[in-house]
Order: structure tokens, then C-alpha cells, then sequence
């Protein structure tokens, strides 16, 4: 295990992760005009149907599974399935929904870069999001041809682990890696730098995207008071 | 604490369900509000308004935030009215609010910029000349000057360094002067009333060097000239608070709520007021909602409505029966009871001109001026009487004698006995003759005109010249309207007759049903009756802009006059047309013209001067004998319309520019070195033919105006119409005018005009722009320099329709390297004065000067018409000629005198309107003010006018209307005149001297003066011609008073010495056109009208994006759903537009709101948003001014004849544009044009 390999999945993901969650806490704090997901729709809505709605619903069940897929304690996984269903089932849903996510991805930077009016409008960061993410999102297809070789084998069991292991912040964790494909290296270490970047450009917007879920259970309509009752309780029309 | 944090106290905050849980009161972060407030905190707000030629002058807040404008919103701190009276504000529009987007946006012009071929042209010469050699080695080089000049207009500017810009545009001044002369050297620039101080720095420094200063307000076609024809004033107009005061409104071809929006409001409130208003426009504008009854005839047919209306008045209120209110207004403010001389013309009489004092036996007694005192019937005596108060008791060589005469008092002037003049010889008559009029209605386009002969009551005269017969005004005036008296005429004898001028004949024109007309004119004139005069009718371009405007005015004047409205408060006639009243005139013109160290300035009509010099003359199809009348003698009339002008320039009437066909001072050596005074040299001159006038050869290069100032206006992109022959031989650019010229279509040529092959392209060496956005016109330039924007300078701003005066001030300083417009034109200044070294010294000037109106030279020209050329008279200059003045030029010292206040003003004093005061103390009172200059040179000692502030404190304390202590003065001086006194309307302000922080505090009603006809007082509104007709000032006509008749030679020979109607002209644009190749759709032909801008500020901007976002963001036309089916357009197509003049391309707005048979182009739509290339010319389709072309009046060309006299902006030539027609069809294919330059046409300095 060279020193570089203990760095990248030892110590650099607690870095990328601490970033990913102070980063955005800061951002959240200090620059709330900031936070935004710098829609583009307004200056011209061709390709975007497409391109955003393949990209996101692809992008999301991509998410969740990996969220599901590694997270979720062995235990209950083992009741209910076997690890080579889990596998297939891994590498068929997140393969179409990975190629729906990268389909979607390609439309949205040919847009961005084709379109003179978006191209005007476009930072570099924006386009280094949307590279990094195809890129990625590219390594995550190519580890289905290794993943079909091992079919919930002891690869895949490793990487389960090794992913857990982040979370439970397990000694050593790194060296579940060594000997795995480069592929699955690559796919890592690029997820773990998405997280790093991720408060300093627009993914910031993925946040409140989920806490949109919150309207769903939502009052209609909210009143706020009018700063603090010392005494408790809401003023009322008698002045309590 | 933090916006994370706080959003962890989901557990513990309290809730409270409410509306059966779908509401919930909650205590939670609301620090998110901040963005609200922050949004509209700003760090300071600075008073400041629109310098555009918008008549609003409204006073706005100017926000800003972080040195940066950030909006803007309406001041809401007038003065109020009085009590009973709505009042002011507030004021401001959707436009004025979307202004501060100019600021900031990508059309802001941030940088000197000079055309890239002539920047490398500019930098190779500057190289080893120096800059005078350096911009003659290019303009003097035929290849050179058409390598810049073919490629204006399409793009390729440089930035450049103000010092780099101010050289150039000074060496080119200077060449020009010391080669072709200062006249050479012009600058166009309207409505100084915006933005006075700014106006002020561009005239001050051409009048200092001898250019050219142009009108605009005529070029605009706003001037009525039927104002001055009737009153003697350019235009004078009640405030907008005064149609309160109105118990009934007609509003006539004027869109209040869209043009006058900040006015609206007293429409508004007039109605609750329960004033009945009447709305007449052709298409369903917005001010149709106001009325009670909206009345739509065909477009360009007004006159025949307000003729037929005319007629219903004269017969019910002055014939059937006579109301004594209107009775004793006619008898003393208007010339209705003037005598008119009724000579023979075969079977018939014609009327002729009116008797005037001089005809008679001993002149009446009158020794001073009797042929230019009028005469009417005393009706106690019967004996004629020259009443008091007509021109000749103004001017004269022996006017000493005549000094307290010249009033309205009902005096004879000869023994001071009160008088009745009688209104009509019906009852007293010799005689009943028969009377011929012309009339021209029969054949709507048609030229020349038929003959309608009434029976006219006479009287027989004894006259020094034998007997003659004469009629009253009035009389003529029901002949000519063809009410029946009994005579036993033609006259109808009810309204049913289709006869001119009945409500049943004007049906077939206007289409406008006879009970409505007469109802409208009924309900008008009882009103006035019932009221003693508060009918008023406001009115405005939709009348104004056509050729025959004049007739449409006079038509409707006529009726205000009889009512006995006009000078009554709430009453009278509301011109607004681009009408503003600059109230400082008088202050301001020192300033603006220089009148501190030369006089005279030299003006120029603006109307002829484009005419002339864009070529439109050589495509003139219209001929002067259409125009003529069946009376007139036709040899009298031969030629060209422009050949009339230049019979105006040389007989005296109209300013020319250039004058001389050589250098004026080059002229005055030449005198010199022959001994002679130069007046005789030149007189001399032009009587040998050795010197000839500019204007008989405007091709010949020597007479091209070179240099050309435009700023504060959008010359090309707005009002320059004949836009393609703009382009073609002033700019020499690529144009699209699509008709062939005289000489190619064998048309009859001009006889006093040298007719050169071929046309000349490109006459301007150079075009100078200062503005602050990329407009039209700054495409076209060759130099183009930012300016200030409205808040980043300090300037002063008047208007008509409130009586405050207000500033512009700089709210922040001129953005990136603009400047305001005084500091830009005080730098060419002071490089000129640099580069006039060596070059021009202190110099001679040869000044030509028209007979001026308000000057006593406007009598000049008694009785009837003398050319010198012709050899019916003397040439004699001031007299039968333009006067000759020799001014004398510092050149080298012209910085100098821009910047102080020059020492004539204490020699000679200042005044207007043809008075003048003393100015000592207001010149000691200035220098203590403004500072003295402490440099050595000539201006030492002398008060200073520095900056900006400076220019407008000269202003403000050089105006009667601003400095008590001379509006008392001026009072002063026309008591003199008047014999009555006026001190009381000004003394309670006597020691008032309003100052610019005065105003900045808060907007200030001006002090009454008399340079304007109406009063500033806490018991009336301002309203015109009300000190006429309360302190018995005349007007300042012929007759002293308001004049029906016009007895001008000129005015008989072509139909107009009465009002009658006029049919649009032919200008045969569409017929010379009719070959271009067809595109497969339809093509229809359509009346073209462009009326105000809805979505762009004021006439002049339509590239603001928030505005364009409201409408089409582009160029659109508006036709009706019948002609849309026609020629198979629906709604949004690209449609195209063209004529003779040149093609436009548009989107259709497809509306019920137009008349079939027009369509509406909202004018000054720029050619630099959104406008793709027309198929038929294959270049980038045009403006609105594509299609259409000047064409001159010649009645507008009267001078030297009391009113009908030459002023600058008062009267002359006017620049109609709605006689036009146009192809119209749906475009086949939109090419946009875009693809990159090629590459010939590319450039790099």
C-alpha cells in the first residue's frame, strides 16, 4: 500500500467530507444569494427537457442506490436477498439509470457549449461540474464489466465494507482497497472529490432539493410572529 | 445567530395550527427579510429629471446606492396649486422610470470613439503633419474621404483618447473656417428647454466661431406656423393644470393619456369635475377613453370637420343671432371688423389686402408707419378709423409718436377717441359683390383648385388711389364658410346641403356623421357662451404633421376665436406638439448664443437647410403650381419648391446657411482691400452677380456644410426624414432610396438652383456625436463622444405644462470617460483656440441676417412683394434683403470667451420679444455670484462661467422669469410701448432671485415676464394670450390682433388668406416605385402615419430593453384586420414598407384600433434593435424615415411681412412627413444579415 493509496482512501475522505459538510454550513451561513442552482432555463429552454429531467431522475436513483447499497446495515440486506442478487440488482438499476443520467449529462454540456447564448453565460466552474460529473458518472458504467466478473463475490463485499468503513470511522479502512480494479479506485476518488467541491459550486443547490420533500407535509399557509414572546406563548389580540 | 443554527430549534419551537390545520403560526428566523429591506435602502436621493424632448419636465428622486444609480421614482414636492385645483403630482411615466437602465446597460457609450478607416486615415497623416495639415491631407484627398465616409453606418468604431477625439474634431473646425468659412461649420441639437446648459455649451461655442446654429421645432414639424400666422407667437399653450379650469374639451388629434401621460390626470379629474370632453383621432388611440363621445374622421381630412363646425358656429352664434360675449370679443381682439380691399378680377371681386392707413386721405393722420396701420368702420361715425394697437403703433421711423399707442384699448390712434368698430357691412353696405374664393376640396389629391363665388357685403371707399370697395373680415369670413345671409348666393340654407363648408359636405370627407359635427360645434360654442369662454381644444401632432397642418390648425383656431376663448383661462387652443417653453429664454439666450461678446448668431431654418443639403430637392415631385390658387396668376410661379426658398433667402424672408458662396472672411478682405465698407461690398456683390448666394448652388462643393454637431438629438434615427437621401448625399453611406431624380426621370429641374451631374455623396466631412448610448444617429458619426447621462450633470429643465422650474443634477459622477456635454464642447474650445493659432487670428465675419420677427426691421416689406432680382425693386439689405453684418471673431481667444461673460451685455443690454432692458446690475450681481476671471487676456475681470453650475446660475440670474428685479424691468419696458402698466404682475416678486440650489431643493413657479403671453398667479392657471386679452397688450400680428385673414401676397396667391380645406398631397412616392420585382405576396398601398412612441422615451429612445420587453422588442407597424386580410398578414408576420423614398421592414401589429386604409408607425424606432434586411432593396431595412420625404410650403417661406417674419424656431419651413404612401406586403423570406463582415470591409487603425 503506497503512501498515496492510504492518503486517498484513508485520509482524504474524511477532508472531502469535512469540506462537503463545514463548506456548505458556511455557505449556507455567510452567502445565502449564493445559493442557488443557477438555472439556465430562463435564457433558453431547448434541450433542456430532455437533458435535465433524464439527467436528474437518472442521477437520483443513482444516488439513492449507492446511498442504500453500501450503507444499509448487512444484517437486514442478507434477509433480503442474496449478495448476488444484490449485485445484479445494483448493476441493472444503477446501469440504466446511469446511462439515462449520462445521456441526459451529454445533452446538458453540448447545450451549454453549443448554444452561444448559454456559452455567454457560462463560468468555468460550470462546465468543470458537469465534466467532472460525466467523467465520473462514465467510471461508474465501465465498474459494471468488473462487477459482472465478481457477481456479489468478494470484491463486492469489500467494497460494501469499505464504504461502511468511512462511516464508522474504522482504523486501516484503506487497505480494503489495495489489489481492487483501478476502475473502482478511480469512481472512488472522484465521488470523494465531488463531495470536496461540492460547497463551492452550484451542486449546493442538491440540498435544499431534498428539503424541498418538507413542502409535501407543509401547513399552506405559514404566519411568522413577529420576534419573541419573553413570556411564552403568541401575542394575542388582547396584547398577551 | 445563524441562519443553520437557528434552523435547529425545529423541537422546540412553538407552533399553533389554525384554519383547521392548514395554516401555522410560527416563531421562527425571519432575518431573511433583510433582503427586502436592503433591496430598496439606498445611501442618498438627488432631484433630477429627463433632459429628453419630452414636454413632461417632470422632477424625479434619483436613488443611489453604493455610487451607483440604482432606480428612480416620481418627486412628489411641487408647489401646490390653489385651493379648489388638483394639484401637480404627481408627475412621471412608465418611460421616465425605466431611464436609469441607460446607465449601466451595453448601449452606453463609455469611450471617445472615432470610425476605424478614419482613426489609421487620422494617426498615418499625425504622423509627420501637424493636426490642421493632417485633416486637410484627408479630406482634400478624394480616395481617402470616400474610404471613411462609403463605410458610416455599418460599424467599426475605435476607442480613442479624449485628447486624440477633441484634436480631431478642433483641426477639422479649424480647416474648415480658414478654407470654406465658419457658416460651414453647424450643429443641430433640439428643444434646449430639456436641458438648457447643455444645449447652451454646443450654440455657445458655434456662435463664438460663426457656425451654423439649426432649428428644430419647425424640422420636427411641431411648429404650427398657423401660431405665428394668427398671433404673432410661436406657440404659447395653457399649462396642463388648466383644463381643470375647462368646462369643455375637445382633444383633437392629441393622445393625452400616451404623449402627456404626466398631465393625464387632470383630464382625469376635470371629468369628475364634470367637464363634457370630445375625443377626434382617426385610429382608437388611448385618449379615446376620455371622451364622451369619440368622433374617427379619415386621417389628413381634420380641416374639413373643423370647417364644417366653423360654419354651424358662424351661423348660429354670429349670424341667426348674435351673442353679445362673442360679439365683443371679435369687435376687440380679433381683425373680424378689419377692412379688406375688394379688387375686380373680371366679372368677380377677389379679396385683396387690407386697407391699410396709408390708402387713405392723409393717412388718417397718421405719421408714423400708416401702411402698416389697419383700418376698420367706427360704427357710431361710420368714418374709417386706424384702431389702436396694429403693428405700424409699434414700429416706425417716427414711432416716438406713437409711444402708449400700441395697446388694445378701443381708440382711434389718431385723436384718442374711444371707438366701436362695426363687425359687418350687412346693414351699412354700398353694395353687394359678387366674391370669389378658392376652393379645394372638390378633388381630394388633386391639384389646382376651383372657384366658389359669394355675394359680399361692400362699402365703397375713397382712397388716395380712386374709389376702391372694401368688406369686413367677418363678412368674408361667412362668405367663405358659406353661411347664407340672405345675399342670394350659393350659400347653403340649411346644414343638409352638401355645399362647402356643411356638416352634410364635410360627410363624404371625413366620414364623420353631419348631426355629430354639429352637435360637437353646437355644445363647444355654448359652453364659451355660458362660461364667457372656457371651450378649449387640445391638439396635436395627428393635426399638425401634415402638409396642409396648417389648414387643420387654422380651422380649429377659428372656432376657439369665435367662441371668444383664446386668453381665458380654461379656454383657448392647447398646442402640444414638442412644444416647450424654455421660460428662461431670455437669460438663457446670452448664454446659448452668445450675445455676451457677438452679435448676431447665425441661425438656420432647420427644415430648409436639410432639404437643401441632403438633395432632397432633386427628387421634388410635387409642383408649386398644384398648390397655387385658381386666382392667382400662375406666371408669377414658376419653378421648383425650391426655388421658392431661395427667393426667400435672397428677398430677406429665410436665414440661409451656408450664405455666401465664399468664405466670409475671406469676404470682408476682400472689402477691405477694395476700400469698402463690407455691407456695400456685398450688397454690390450680389446686385452685380460677382457674389452669389450659397443657396442658388448647394452641390457645388464650396457650399457643403463640412462639419456638423449633432447632440441631445437623434438627427438620423428620429426626425431626419427623407432618411435615405441622408444617407445617400450628406453621408454618403450606403442608402436605400429607390426613385430616380430630375435629372434621371426628366423631370422639370429648378430655375434659380445650378443643377450639377453628378449628385453629389458625402458632403460631410464630419460628423461629431455626443451622446450616451449607441442611437442611430451615432452610427452614422465619425467621432463619437459620451456624454453625461440626465443624472450626472447639472442643468436646468422648464416645459409648458407646469410652471416650475427644476434641475438635472449629477447624482453621480459621468460614468467610464463620459462627460457632460459643457465640459466636452468647453474642451473642443480650448483645443480649437490652441489650434486657431497661426491658422486664424482675429477676423472679419460677413454675417447675412433675415428681417427678423419682434425687431423693428419686420415692417419692411409693405403692401406687396418685391424681388431685386427680378428687378422689381432695390436691393437694399435689411430692407428688401437680408441685412449684411460684419462680426468680429478672437478665434484664438474662443476658450476664453465660453468661459466668462462677455461685456456687451452692460453696453447694450438684453431683452425679447422686442423690448429691451438694461442689464448693469444683473451683470454686477452675477460677478459677485459667479467669481471674476483672473487670468490675464482678454476676459480679465469679467464674471466667470467655469462649470456647469456656473452656466446655469448666468441663466437664471440673467432671466426675467427667475430674477424679480428684471421681470419688474422688462414690465417696464413694454409699458413703454404699450402706454399701460404691467409692473404689478411682477413686483410682489421683485427681489426674488430664484438660484440653482433654490431648485434643487424644490422645483420654483417662475416670475411673470412678458416673453410670455400668460400670467403666474394665485388666481388663474397659465394660460396663452391671457395678458393679450387682460392687460390689453396686443398680439404681435400685423393688425395687433388675432388675425382670420392674412393678407400676405404670398398667402392669397396660394388659397390661405382664409382658412380653407386641403387634402393630403400627392407625392407620387408610390407610383414611381411600382416595378420592383414581387415576392409572390400581395402588396397593398396604405396611408403611412407615425405617430408618438408608446414603448420608448419620448420621440427619440426605443432601445431601452425594460420598454421593448412591453411591447415587440423591435421595430412594428400597426394595420388594420380588413387590409391585414387583404394582403394575407396576420398578426407578427415581417412585413415590409417601401416607396420612391426608400423600405423599411417591421412586424405587423394586426388591430381593430386602425382606420382601414393607414397604417401606424410609432416613429423612432432605432435601426440598431432587432431589424432584419428588406427584399426589396437587399441592405438592412430603414426607419420610419425611409419612406418618407421633406417637402417645403412655400407660405412658410413669408418673411419680412410684421408676423409673418423669420425667427429662429418661429417661424419658416416645416419638416410634414404624413402625406406619404406606402407599398406594404408580407416578407417572403427574414434575412437577418448576420453574417460576419467581410472582409473588405474590415478595418484595423
Amino acid at each position: 500500500m503506497t503512501t498515496l493509496h492510504a492518503f486517498l482512501f484513508g485520509i482524504y475522505p474524511y477532508i472531502a467530507l469535512a469540506v462537503f459538510f463545514v463548506g456548505s454550513l458556511v455557505r449556507f451561513d455567510r452567502d445565502q444569494y449564493t445559493w442557488k442552482s443557477d438555472s439556465s432555463q430562463l435564457l433558453r429552454h431547448r434541450e433542456l427537457r430532455w437533458g435535465s429531467n433524464l439527467f436528474h431522475f437518472g442521477v437520483l436513483v443513482v444516488f439513492f442506490g449507492h446511498l442504500i447499497g453500501f450503507l444499509m446495515p448487512e444484517p437486514i440486506v442478507d434477509a433480503l436477498m442474496t449478495p448476488t442478487e444484490h449485485a445484479l440488482l445494483a448493476m441493472v438499476a444503477g446501469g440504466v439509470a446511469g446511462a439515462c443520467a449520462i445521456a441526459g449529462l451529454t445533452l446538458l454540456i453540448h447545450r451549454r457549449l453549443a448554444d452561444p447564448r448559454i456559452h455567454a453565460n457560462t463560468r468555468p466552474w460550470d462546465v468543470a461540474v458537469l465534466a467532472i460529473l460525466w467523467v465520473q458518472l462514465a467510471l461508474g458504467l465501465w465498474t459494471i464489466y468488473f462487477s459482472s466478473a465478481d457477481l456479489g463475490g468478494p470484491m463486492f463485499s469489500r467494497l460494501v465494507e469499505y464504504v461502511q468503513g468511512i462511516v464508522i470511522f474504522r482504523g486501516g479502512n484503506a487497505e480494503l482497497l489495495v489489489g481492487v480494479p483501478w476502475v473502482y479506485q478511480a469512481h472512488i476518488a472522484l465521488g470523494l472529490t465531488i463531495f470536496l467541491i461540492f460547497p463551492f459550486t452550484r451542486l449546493a443547490h442538491i440540498w435544499s432539493g431534498f428539503a424541498t420533500v418538507a413542502y409535501l407535509v407543509r401547513p399552506a399557509q405559514i404566519v411568522r410572529t413577529r420576534g419573541r414572546n419573553p413570556r411564552g406563548g403568541f401575542p394575542t389580540s388582547a396584547g398577551g | 445567530m445563524s441562519h443553520f443554527l437557528d434552523r435547529l430549534t425545529f423541537f422546540t419551537q412553538e407552533r399553533e395550527r389554525f384554519a383547521g390545520g392548514h395554516g401555522e403560526t410560527r416563531k421562527e428566523d425571519r432575518k431573511w427579510e433583510e433582503g427586502y429591506r436592503l433591496r430598496w435602502q439606498h445611501d442618498k436621493i438627488v432631484r433630477s429629471t429627463h433632459g429628453v424632448n419630452c414636454t413632461g419636465g417632470c422632477s424625479w428622486k434619483i436613488y443611489v446606492k453604493g455610487g451607483i444609480v440604482t432606480w428612480e421614482t416620481q418627486q412628489t414636492d411641487y408647489p401646490r396649486t390653489r385651493p379648489g385645483m388638483p394639484n401637480h403630482e404627481p408627475r412621471g411615466c412608465s418611460r421616465g422610470a425605466s431611464y436609469s437602465w441607460y446607465l449601466y446597460s451595453a448601449n452606453r457609450l463609455k469611450y471617445p470613439m472615432v470610425r476605424g478607416r478614419l482613426a489609421r486615415l487620422w494617426r498615418e497623416a499625425r504622423r509627420t503633419l501637424a493636426p490642421v495639415e493632417a485633416w486637410a491631407s484627408i479630406v482634400e484627398d478624394p480616395a481617402k474621404a470616400r474610404e471613411y465616409k462609403s463605410i458610416r453606418g455599418r460599424g467599426g468604431f475605435v476607442r480613442v483618447s479624449w485628447d486624440e477625439a477633441v484634436e480631431l474634431v478642433a483641426a477639422a473646425n479649424v480647416y474648415t473656417i480658414r478654407k470654406y468659412g465658419p457658416d460651414r461649420v453647424c450643429g443641430f441639437s433640439p428643444i434646449p428647454a430639456m436641458s438648457m446648459v447643455s444645449f447652451a455649451a454646443g450654440t455657445r461655442y458655434l456662435a463664438l466661431i460663426g457656425g451654423t446654429i439649426l432649428s428644430f421645432y419647425d424640422w420636427y414639424c411641431d411648429l404650427p406656423p398657423s401660431s405665428p400666422q394668427t398671433w404673432g407667437e410661436q406657440t404659447d399653450v395653457p399649462e396642463s393644470a388648466d383644463w381643470y379650469n375647462s368646462k369643455f374639451i375637445i382633444a383633437w388629434g392629441s393622445n393625452v393619456p400616451q404623449t402627456r401621460t404626466p398631465d393625464a390626470h387632470f383630464l382625469v379629474e376635470a371629468r369628475y369635475n364634470g367637464t363634457r370632453i370630445v375625443a377626434i383621432t382617426p385610429d382608437y388611440s388611448e385618449v379615446a377613453k376620455f371622451g364622451d363621445l369619440w368622433l374617427h374622421p379619415k386621417q389628413g381630412t381634420d380641416a374639413a370637420l373643423g370647417m364644417a363646425m366653423g360654419h354651424v358656429i358662424l351661423k348660429e352664434f354670429h349670424v341667426a343671432r348674435t351673442v353679445p360675449y362673442f360679439d365683443d370679443y371679435a369687435r376687440r381682439y380679433t381683425d373680424l371688423p378689419l377692412l379688406v380691399r375688394l379688387v375686380k378680377q373680371g366679372e368677380r371681386y377677389v379679396p385683396e389686402r387690407y386697407l391699410r392707413a396709408s390708402d387713405l386721405a392723409g393717412g388718417l393722420g397718421q405719421a408714423n408707419s400708416p401702411e402698416w396701420k389697419t383700418v376698420g368702420l367706427d360704427e357710431a361715425s361710420g368714418a374709417p378709423v386706424a384702431p389702436q394697437g396694429s403693428i405700424g403703433y409699434r414700429w416706425g421711423p417716427q414711432v416716438e409718436a406713437d409711444l402708449g399707442k400700441w395697446n388694445l384699448e378701443q381708440k382711434d390712434g389718431a385723436s384718442g377717441r374711444e371707438v366701436r368698430l362695426a363687425l359687418s357691412l350687412i346693414e351699412r353696405r354700398d353694395e353687394v359683390l359678387p366674391v370669389a374664393f378658392p376652393y379645394f376640396g372638390g378633388q381630394p389629391g388633386q391639384a389646382g383648385g376651383e372657384v366658389l363665388v359669394r355675394r359680399v357685403p361692400a362699402k365703397r371707399l375713397a382712397t388716395a388711389a380712386g374709389e376702391v370697395y372694401v368688406a369686413t373680415v367677418f363678412d368674408l369670413l361667412c362668405a367663405n364658410y358659406g353661411v347664407d345671409r340672405g345675399l342670394g348666393d350659393g350659400c347653403a340654407k340649411s346644414y343638409d346641403e352638401d355645399v362647402p363648408y356643411t356638416p352634410k359636405w364635410q360627410e363624404a370627407i371625413t366620414g364623420v356623421k353631419a348631426e355629430q359635427a354639429i352637435w360637437v360645434a353646437r355644445e363647444f360654442a355654448s359652453t364659451a357662451e355660458k362660461t364667457r369662454g372656457r371651450s378649449q381644444i387640445i391638439i396635436g401632432a395627428g393635426l399638425n404633421h401634415w402638409y396642409h397642418q396648417d389648414m387643420n390648425y387654422r380651422a380649429v383656431i377659428n372656432l376657439a376665436m369665435l367662441c371668444g376663448t383664446v386668453g381665458i383661462s380654461g379656454g383657448g387652443w392647447a398646442h402640444y406638439v414638442g412644444q416647450e417653453k424654455l421660460r428662461p429664454q431670455t437669460g438663457w439666450q446670452v448664454l446659448a448664443f452668445a450675445t455676451d461678446w457677438v452679435r448676431p448668431p447665425r441661425h438656420m431654418n432647420g427644415t430648409s437647410f436639410f432639404y437643401a443639403h441632403s438633395d432632397q430637392w432633386r427628387y421634388e415631385k410635387l409642383g408649386a403650381r398644384e398648390l397655387l390658387s385658381p386666382l392667382a396668376d400662375p406666371a408669377r410661379y414658376g419653378g421648383s419648391i425650391i426655388d421658392f426658398n431661395v427667393r426667400a433667402e435672397r428677398m430677406g424672408w429665410l436665414p440661409s446657411a451656408p450664405q455666401l458662396a465664399a468664405n466670409p472672411l475671406e469676404v470682408a478682405k476682400d472689402a477691405a482691400r477694395a476700400g469698402m465698407d463690407p455691407k456695400d461690398y456685398v450688397a454690390r456683390g450680389l446686385r452685380e452677380g460677382t457674389l452669389k448666394l450659397a443657396c442658388e448652388d448647394p452641390d457645388n462643393p464650396v457650399n457643403f456644410p463640412r462639419n456638423l454637431f449633432v447632440w441631445r438629438s437623434n438627427l438620423l434615427g428620429s426626425s431626419g426624414k427623407g432618411h435615405e437621401y441622408f444617407l445617400r448625399h450628406l453621408m454618403g453611406a450606403q442608402h436605400s432610396v429607390l426613385g430616380a431624380d430630375l435629372g434621371e426621370s426628366g423631370g422639370t429641374k429648378p430655375e434659380e438652383v445650378a443643377w450639377r451631374d453628378p449628385a453629389p455623396e458625402g458632403k460631410l466631412d464630419l460628423l461629431t456625436v455626443l451622446d450616451f448610448r449607441m442611437s442611430t444617429t451615432c452610427l452614422y458619426g465619425d467621432v463619437v463622444l459620451p456624454t453625461a447621462t440626465w443624472y450626472e450633470k447639472n442643468d436646468l429643465n422648464t416645459t409648458d405644462m407646469h410652471p416650475f422650474i427644476h434641475p438635472l443634477s449629477a447624482a453621480v459622477d459621468p460614468a467610464w470617460e463620459a462627460k457632460s456635454d459643457w465640459e466636452i464642447y468647453k474642451a473642443i474650445a480650448r483645443r480649437f483656440s490652441a489650434l486657431a493659432q497661426g491658422q486664424l487670428g482675429v477676423e472679419k465675419d460677413v454675417v447675412l441676417q433675415p428681417i427678423l420677427h419682434d425687431t423693428p426691421a419686420e415692417i419692411a416689406q409693405p403692401l406687396d412683394v418685391a424681388d431685386w432680382k427680378r428687378g422689381e425693386c432695390e436691393l437694399v439689405p435689411g430692407r428688401t434683403a437680408p441685412n449684411i453684418v460684419v462680426v468680429e471673431r478672437d478665434y484664438p481667444n474662443t476658450f476664453k470667451r465660453f468661459t466668462a461673460l462677455g461685456p456687451l451685455l452692460k453696453t447694450l443690454g438684453n431683452g425679447g420679444k422686442g423690448i429691451t432692458w438694461s442689464m448693469q446690475e444683473a451683470v454686477e450681481g452675477l460677478a459677485a455670484l459667479n467669481g471674476l476671471v483672473a487670468d490675464e487676456g482678454p476676459t480679465q475681470g469679467l464674471p466667470k462661467i467655469e462649470t456647469d453650475t456656473d452656466a446655469a446660475e448666468t441663466i437664471l440670474y440673467l432671466a426675467p422669469e427667475t430674477n424679480g428685479a428684471i421681470a419688474v424691468k422688462a414690465w417696464d419696458a413694454l409699458s413703454r410701448q404699450t402706454g399701460r402698466a404691467h409692473r404689478h404682475l411682477a413686483e410682489a416678486r421683485e427681489d426674488e432671485r430664484i438660484r440653482y440650489r433654490d431648485i434643487q431643493a424644490q422645483p420654483r413657479k417662475i416670475i411673470t415676464s412678458p416673453t410670455w403671453s400668460g400670467i403666474e398667479s394665485e388666481q388663474v392657471s397659465y394660460t396663452a394670450g391671457y395678458t393679450n386679452v387682460h392687460e390689453l397688450i396686443p398680439w404681435r400680428t400685423l393688425t395687433g390682433r388675432q388675425q382670420f385673414y392674412l393678407d400676405h401676397r404670398w398667402m392669397r396667391d396660394f388659397g390661405e388668406a382664409l382658412c380653407v380645406y386641403r387634402p393630403p398631397i400627392d407625392t407620387r412616392s408610390v407610383a414611381a416605385v411600382r416595378t420592383r420585382p414581387p415576392n409572390g405576396n400581395a402588396e397593398i398601398v396604405l396611408a403611412f402615419i407615425t405617430p408618438h412612441q408608446k414603448w420608448g422615451i419620448h420621440s427619440t429612445y426605443t432601445d431601452n430593453l425594460i420598454m421593448l420587453t412591453l411591447s415587440r422588442g423591435g421595430p412594428i407597424v400597426w394595420i388594420s384586420e380588413v387590409d391585414a386580410r387583404r394582403a394575407g398578414i396576420e398578426d407578427n408576420d415581417w412585413i415590409e414598407l417601401y416607396n420612391a423614398n426608400g423600405a423599411l421592414t417591421a412586424r405587423a401589429v394586426v388591430s381593430q384600433r386602425v382606420h382601414e386604409g393607414m397604417c401606424l408607425m410609432y416613429h423612432a424606432q432605432e435601426k440598431i434593435v432587432n431589424l432584419p434586411g428588406s427584399e426589396v432593396t437587399g441592405k438592412r431595412g430603414g426607419i420610419h424615415n425611409s419612406v418618407t420625404r421633406t417637402v417645403l410650403k412655400p407660405t412658410h417661406m413669408i418673411g419680412g411681412y410684421a408676423q409673418l417674419s423669420y425667427g429662429l424656431n418661429y417661424y419658416g419651413t416645416v419638416g410634414s412627413n404624413r402625406d406619404e404612401f406606402v407599398i406594404v406586403r408580407k416578407m417572403a423570406k427574414v434575412d437577418w444579415m448576420d453574417e460576419p463582415l467581410a472582409q473588405e470591409r474590415r478595418t484595423t487603425p
